[in-house]
């Protein structure tokens, strides 16, 4: 419980400091202080337990399909670091107080400030390694915001970017390697994980799950060659990099080291994976940082460098090497935040971070000189400060080191060397700093103490480090123990942290480190002259470009993939068509079935043959679109006498009508359209066409005859044998339609409607050129309403009423309906229309056409609804005889009241679709010349 | 029969498809036209060939199927509100793009396509950007 | 007979066909009646799945037809999830719609009605046929919301989308075709049953009609070859119509899912599984295309849209997988895309009105009113869609992760882990762009609409409930797996059983 709350407290005090956010800065910082406090408070609450080594830990199930649980694990190592992250946040919120100005958006920043401490908290607490995972990624986005923090620079918005994109992607290995930990060990709570290291070692997986997780850890602790994002992300504010560069987010990687090492350590893997990148880090790190003239960028060089150096000494194989790269971690994160803090107020009160302009502060002051001076001493390593403490460790564990073989010297050589640099460049923060001449034209001149509380702090740390380094027997070793006694997995080995170890190759080491170091600063004038000779690498830079330059790569790739061009994108679809039918239908034993073929009989055989060529002309003159018109006309003709022919009389009609409308749709569509289209597409292009085409011909071919060769049974019966007795009908298909697949129509005459309205919407404004001759030059007729078609029509009109009358009654059990009747209707009042204008028949039909469809829709719902209150399903038909005169024995059917549904629907939809179109063209202006 | 029936949606398909991959909208539209037609006989004989016995109930012994008639029933009348939708908006397309082109502006040739299609592509990104206003 | 089975059709037909008439009549009215007819609809749907949670399959013959004569409705639990999903989606796209949008234009929402009708009916249906009958419904709808607004980007990408839909339409009904004059039957339960007992050059035949319905429902869930239309669609679609498409690709995923369990499960030996090996590699490349698209895009819509591509790829992954743990993953992963994006739709139409001219095309523009408001949110909304903690988005990617196991998992783990990557390198760029850089000069657009920023608000919400309340939605989502594989009982509800 008490970690939940510890956990939690900084997430749910997030708001804290922007409801304090007008009551200025000092309240802001009260109110984000309020989470930590309280936390540290419930930490310290624990201290005697964790020292005497118990393991706190709290668990509730979460997904139980993930074996994700919300559970958390004190022990002394989350002890340690939970302490640092709330101990040093404190710090930092009370220096963050005075370094942030009014005028910036402090709320934001502390709010910022608490989601990363509470992911923080999290990481080093959790004790389920998903759990663990999820704040690992959170601390990456919190910090982004952090790092972004001064958005309207450049530097922090790339700077951000780069450490989420790095840190964040590690963060995806990660992911990786524990879902390959959890599958071998098939949990993925901590306990049961680092029970299994033996299992896992010796698992063929091993490899994988360890270079993933190491992945993960190097981009999080900025080890070579992933440590180009740190340097950047020094643009954000000074209490930031204070905090995410000495004791949190950097260590996280360096944490999961610690906290793994008993699952994955001890193997040659770990060892040459993790000591070889720790030491080229090392090196690298320290080397570079003596070059730097920003007083940030030579701290986050040598931050690099020192956690190269821990991550190294984790690699090496001996039991002592975890308790002195822990004992660092504290080390480093106290004189490392101080040092920070330092520079934040030279910075604050200079104006410059420079070190060639800023010179000689020891004038104007010394008290933070002294601050900063006993704290870089600590970072070189000089005895009586905790640094030099660790850094003996740490020499006389690389002394202890032979897995190297006859090259186990190497190691030590190394150390020295970097210990050497590390003396240097702390030389030269000293030295540059606060010596060495005068300041040189300063933005702030003259610089002077900062406010008292803000070295607060500073001294604080700087005091730790004392302490630390010279009672540490009495300050630490109890909490170290137990840290590196949780860490290992089981008892330490004896040790003593002592100052003084008489005369041994490890202080000889760091003696010549210092000797080394100082020489090394004395020529530093040369080393900075070769330094600049050297190719300027700018990790930023590099990165924004390579991000730049595959940006451009992609789009132009995509632009080649998708060019925009519907003709690829059909081709692409029917050639996945082909690819597909031509796989499944190989198998085929044969094509033709076992049915025998039925005869050829003269006429329909004309009949096809017509309809080909037809089809085959329409397509050759499809740059002639009036004469393709005429030739489609013809193909839909012999459409329906087919149907005909192979006894579906009612697709016979419909399909005559349908054909009619589309006709006289697509002719005032020609209108308006060029008449004729260029040939534009290559010969190329038309090969390709030609190829897909015969492709889905030849497909669509072989389907049909495999088919019609072939016997089925079908569901067909049962429609014959209930048609009358079930529908009250004889004529099945409409049955079908009305009643037993009525739904379909439903449906059906749902997209007429909606067909109708989306027309009307997308007609919606639209005017037009009127074309004031046709394609040949002819001039179109520009009398509006001819007079012969008017009577014509008036005529037409009743004949076509009473046709579909006839053909709505009948129906049902003779070839009809209401679709057919409908669009009878239909076509006589479009005739009416052209004749006499849309408004004319709008007008004395006193109804609009939306209405009429939408009713239609309607009534033929309510059939369906009204054998809902007979307590029937949707669309139940019941039915009665009548005998009416002329007409003959018609059923009085609820399906009949349905097609009448149906036929309204079809009157209004394809009124509303035409006549749009019929308006377009009466509203159009006609040429003056008339 | 069976064999001329397949030849002739053959064909169909054939003119259909072809049309359907030219550049300009209506050659488009009759291709699809062409391509229903195809699918509605494909659909229809479907339920094999009968002559002379159409599914309407009389004395006579056996009957055609009449479920893929009612099927190619429904699938006509949709065909035909989609035919009218696509016909108008390739209008309103030709209206408002100024070009009956299926792609809204005048197509590059194949020689150096790449490059005018990159150019394209911006050009629609800028159009597209103005119309999510 | 439960008639609540028919009501997710129902209402929003005769609503759509009332609005209809209503084109004269006050707006006020109009957006009543639609905003009352998706509540409604979203009851409905909660009360549905109340019903479905049971695990009995419920059958509603539709004229009292049984099946496979008449047509029938089946209520599982995976209908009535996508039901509940699409329902919560409606409302808040509604709602949004209301504060203006859909006065851009004609009939939005009768349009809209009909939509949603359409999709709950190919949710709903147990029959083939009808099946595309309602795929037509919700097509030609979703064309008219397409173009809902008009403009020239909207007409030219309708037009691409209309034309490939065509052909696609006519695919299905050659598919459809070729099963009836196979298997002489519909009705999908009933085709199972044939498919399982059929063999020889029958069986190709089939498979061949089963594989070209896949490849037609592929083009309505747009993946790689099928996809391009897509982009520029949703990119160009007023919000709330992009928004209400973030559903449409599960329309066609869902079909591909029900079809491939139901008619070609494990009962159909060896057609089983029906092509899933060919799904498996098209998905893995969806997944990867879309990815660089997202990064390469240059509007925020753009960049939505392809990460809608990115969401169909992995659950296409999910579908090919096919294993109970798989699909529940899937479903999971379904839901919290679609709300997810959906929500991103409409706020990067709010943040789209504060840039003014620029939209939301990726340049340097004016500050905007509330950036840390938005821009909070985008960094919210963007985590979850970019799968990182502590939203949604994570666990749905780490369910599909475990669900794997083999050489497949490292395919997935690969593709979907840098994918993700490079989701993040995008959506941080679009991020610092819109939010970080900008001129000196203030926005000169109106202020922002508070009300649709809450809505949008509360539907990006769902994502930190579904992290909250995961174990009952996983719980579901595996009862749901559970009960696609058990095709027998199935058949049983339609009383079809007696073949297997």
């Amino acid at each position: 419980m008490i970690l939940l709350v510890l956990v939690f407290a900084p997430f749910l005090a997030a708001a804290l400091p922007f409801l304090a956010a007008r009551r200025g800065r000092t309240w802001i910082a009260l109110a984000t202080a309020l989470a930590p406090m309280i936390a540290l408070a419930l930490l310290l609450s624990q201290t005697s337990q964790v020292l005497a080594g118990e393991v706190i830990s709290v668990k509730y199930a979460w997904i139980t399909q993930l074996g994700l649980n919300l559970s958390f694990h004190l022990d002394g190592l989350s002890f340690l670091f939970s302490l640092l992250i709330l101990g040093i946040g404190l710090l930092v919120i009370l220096y963050a107080r005075y370094y942030l100005s009014e005028q910036e958006r402090v709320a934001r920043f502390f709010t910022s400030l608490l989601l990363f401490m509470g992911s923080m908290l999290g990481l080093v607490l959790a004790g389920n390694l998903l759990l663990m995972l999820m704040f690992w990624e959170l601390t990456s986005l919190s910090s982004f915001l952090l790092i972004g923090f001064w958005s309207q620079q450049v530097a922090a918005r790339q700077g951000a970017r780069m450490a989420l994109v790095v840190t964040g992607g590690g963060g995806l290995a990660l992911l990786a390697g524990i879902l390959v930990i959890g599958n071998v060990v098939g949990s993925y709570e901590l306990v049961d994980v680092l029970a299994a290291g033996d299992l896992l070692r010796a698992h063929s997986l091993y490899p994988v799950a360890l270079v993933l997780v190491l992945i993960g850890v190097f981009t999080k602790s900025a080890q070579f060659p992933f440590h180009f994002w740190l340097p950047h992300a020094m643009s954000a504010p000074t209490p930031v990099s204070a905090y995410l560069h000495s004791a949190t987010m950097v260590k996280a990687g360096v944490f999961l080291l610690a906290r793994l090492y008993p699952l994955l350590s001890g193997t040659d893997w770990w060892f040459y994976l993790v000591t070889f990148t720790g030491l080229t880090t090392l090196l690298v790190g320290a080397v570079t940082a003596l070059f730097q003239h920003d007083l940030k960028g030579l701290l986050a060089y040598s931050t690099i460098s020192h956690l190269g150096l821990i991550t190294l000494l984790f690699g090496l194989d001996s039991d002592l090497a975890p308790v002195a790269a822990i004992f660092h971690i504290i080390n480093h994160a106290t004189f490392k935040a101080s040092l920070f803090m330092a520079a934040g107020i030279i910075d604050h009160e200079t104006g410059s971070r420079d070190m060639r302009r800023i010179n000689g502060l020891w004038k104007y002051m010394p008290h933070t000189a002294i601050l900063a001076m006993v704290a870089s001493s600590a970072m070189a390593g000089v005895p009586l400060l905790n640094g030099f403490l660790s850094k003996e460790m740490f020499f006389s564990e690389t002394l202890h080191q032979h897995l190297l073989g006859s090259f186990s010297w190497l190691l030590p050589t190394m150390a020295t060397i970097a210990g050497a640099f590390s003396v240097a460049y702390s030389l030269r923060f000293i030295h540059d700093v606060f010596f060495n001449g005068t300041p040189i034209n300063l933005p702030k001149f003259p610089p002077h103490e900062p406010p008292r509380y803000m070295k607060i702090p500073v001294e604080v740390l700087v005091f730790c480090c004392l302490l630390v380094g010279v009672l540490p027997a009495w300050s630490i070793s109890s909490l170290l123990a137990v840290a590196a006694e949780a860490s290992l997995g089981h008892a330490l080995p004896p040790y003593d942290l002592a100052i003084w170890h008489g005369f041994n190759l490890p202080l000889l080491m760091s003696f010549i480190a210092l000797v080394g170091g100082i020489t090394i600063y004395a020529q530093r004038v040369h080393l900075f002259r070769w330094y600049d000779g050297l190719p300027d690498i700018n990790g930023r830079i590099m990165f924004e470009n390579s991000i730049r330059f595959l940006y451009g790569l992609v789009s132009r790739t995509l632009a080649r993939i998708e060019n925009g061009s519907l003709q690829r994108y059909i081709s692409l679809l029917l050639l996945a068509v082909i690819a597909v039918l031509v796989t499944w239908l190989t198998p085929l034993s044969q094509v033709t079935g076992e049915v025998a073929l039925t005869p050829i009989d003269p006429l329909t055989a004309l009949g096809l043959g017509v309809m080909s060529c037809a089809a085959l002309l329409t397509m050759g003159f499809h740059r002639q679109r009036l004469t393709a018109l005429l030739m489609l006309s013809v193909v839909g003709l012999v459409v329906a006498m087919v149907f005909a022919r192979f006894s579906a009389p009612d697709l016979a009609l419909t399909q005559l009508v349908v054909e009619v409308v589309t006709i006289l749709l697509m002719l005032l569509v020609v209108y308006f359209l060029p008449a004729n289209a260029p040939a534009e597409s290559s010969s190329l292009l038309h090969l390709r066409d030609f190829m897909i085409a015969a492709g889905c011909a030849v497909l669509m071919a072989v389907l049909t005859f495999a088919v019609l060769t072939r016997p089925y049974q079908s569901i067909a019966d049962f429609f014959l044998a209930n048609s009358l007795t079930g529908g009250g009908g004889t004529n099945v298909v409409n049955v079908i339609l009305v009643d037993f697949r009525g739904f379909d129509t439903l449906g059906e005459i749902s997209v007429l409607a909606i067909t109708a309205i989306a027309t009307v919407a997308l007609l919606k404004g639209l005017h037009l050129p009127h074309a004031r001759v046709d394609n040949q030059g002819r001039a179109w007729s520009t009398e509006v309403y001819p007079m012969m078609l008017g009577v014509l029509a008036r005529l037409v009109l009743p004949l076509a009423l009473l046709v579909s009358v006839f053909m709505f009654l009948r129906g049902h059990n003779e070839p009809g309906g209401g679709f057919i009747a409908g669009l009878i209707t239909a076509v006589a009042l479009i005739l009416l229309q052209v004749a006499y204008g849309q408004r004319w028949v709008q007008t004395r039909m006193g109804v609009r056409f939306p209405n009429i469809a939408a009713v239609g829709v309607l009534i033929a719902a309510a059939t369906g609804l009204a054998s809902m209150l007979l307590g029937y399903p949707f669309l139940t038909s019941a039915f009665v005889h009548v005998d009416l005169p002329f007409i003959g024995d018609i059923e009085l059917a609820s399906a009949i009241v349905f097609d009448l549904g149906v036929y309204l629907t079809v009157v209004g939809g394809t009124l509303l679709i035409l006549s749009g179109l019929g308006r377009i063209g009466h509203n159009v202006k006609l040429p003056e010349d008339v | 029969m069976e064999l001329l029936v397949a030849l002739a949606i053959g064909v169909l398909t054939f003119s259909g498809v072809y049309l359907i991959l030219r550049a300009r909208t209506f050659s488009v539209a009759l291709g699809l036209t062409l391509f229903s037609y195809a699918v509605n006989l494909f659909l229809f004989v479907m339920g094999r060939l009968h002559t002379g016995k159409p599914a309407v109930l009389s004395e006579a012994s056996s009957y055609t199927d009449p479920v893929p008639q009612a099927l190619v029933l429904t699938a006509i009348v949709i065909g035909f509100a989609m035919t009218a939708f696509v016909l108008i908006l390739a209008l309103r397309a030709h209206t408002e793009l100024g070009s009956d082109h299926v792609d809204g502006a005048e197509k590059a040739r194949p020689s150096g396509e790449i490059k005018k299609a990159l150019a394209k592509m911006k050009q629609q990104k800028r159009k597209r950007t103005g119309a999510t206003r | 007979m439960n008639h609540w089975l028919i009501a997710p059709i129902l209402l929003p037909l005769l609503c759509g066909a009332m609005l209809m008439t209503a084109s004269r009549s006050p707006v006020r009215l109009v957006r009543i009646l639609s905003a009352s007819s998706v509540f409604l609809l979203l009851l409905c749907a909660i009360y549905l799945v109340m019903q479905a949670v049971s695990g009995e399959i419920q059958v509603y013959a539709l004229g009292n037809w049984s099946a496979p004569f008449g047509i029938a409705l089946v209520l599982d639990r995976l209908s009535a999830f996508m039901l509940l999903v699409t329902a919560v989606l409606a409302v808040f796209v509604t709602l949004y719609a209301l504060r203006g949008d859909d006065r851009r234009g004609r009939y939005f929402h009768a349009l809209l009605q009909f939509q949603l009708a359409g999709i709950n009916g190919a949710f709903l249906t147990g029959d083939l046929f009808n099946l595309f009958v309602f795929f037509e419904i919700l097509l030609i709808a979703s064309y008219a919301l397409l173009l809902h607004g008009l403009g020239p980007a909207r007409i030219r990408a309708a037009l691409h989308y209309v034309v490939l839909n065509l052909i696609g339409s006519g695919l299905f009904l050659i598919a459809a075709g070729l099963f009836y004059g196979i298997a002489g039957t519909l009705n999908m339960a009933d085709l199972a049953r044939f498919v399982a007992q059929a063999e020889g050059d029958q069986l190709y035949l089939l498979e061949a009609a089963g594989a070209l319905l896949i490849l037609v429902f592929g083009l309505k869930a747009a993946f790689l070859p099928l996809h391009f239309w897509l982009p520029r669609a949703y990119a160009s679609a007023t919000a709330p119509v992009a928004a209400l498409f973030a559903i449409m690709t599960k329309v066609g995923l869902y079909s591909i899912l029900r079809f491939s369990t139901l008619v070609f499960g494990e009962q159909a030996g060896a057609a089983s599984g029906l092509g899933s090996s060919v799904l498996w590699i098209l998905a893995l490349l969806t997944m990867a295309l879309a990815a660089l698209g997202a990064f390469a895009a240059s509007s925020l819509t753009s960049l939505l849209a392809y990460l809608v591509l990115v969401s169909v790829g992995t659950l296409l992954a999910g579908i090919a997988v096919g294993t109970e743990a798989a699909i529940s993953a899937t479903l999971y992963y379904l839901v919290h895309s679609t709300w997810v994006i959906a929500g991103l739709f409409l706020l990067a139409d709010i943040i789209a009105k504060q840039r003014g001219e620029l939209g939301s095309s990726f340049k340097v523009g004016p500050r905007l009113f509330n950036p840390y408001l938005l821009g909070g949110c985008f960094f919210a909304a963007a985590i979850a869609v970019a799968g990182l903690p502590p939203f949604s988005g994570f666990f749905g990617k780490i369910l599909l992760l475990k669900a794997v196991s083999g050489d497949a998992a490292w395919q997935l783990w690969s593709v979907v882990l840098v994918a993700g990557l490079i989701g993040v390198i995008g959506l941080s760029r679009a991020g610092s762009l819109l939010f970080w850089r900008h001129h000196a000069a203030e926005s000169k657009a109106a202020a922002m609409d508070k009300v649709a920023f809450l809505i949008t608000v509360l539907l990006l919400l769902s994502s930190p409930l579904l992290v909250v309340f995961a174990q009952p939605v996983i719980s579901y989502t595996e009862a749901t797996a559970a009960q696609l594989l058990d095709v027998p009982s199935y058949l049983q509800a339609l009383r079809l059983e007696e073949a297997l």
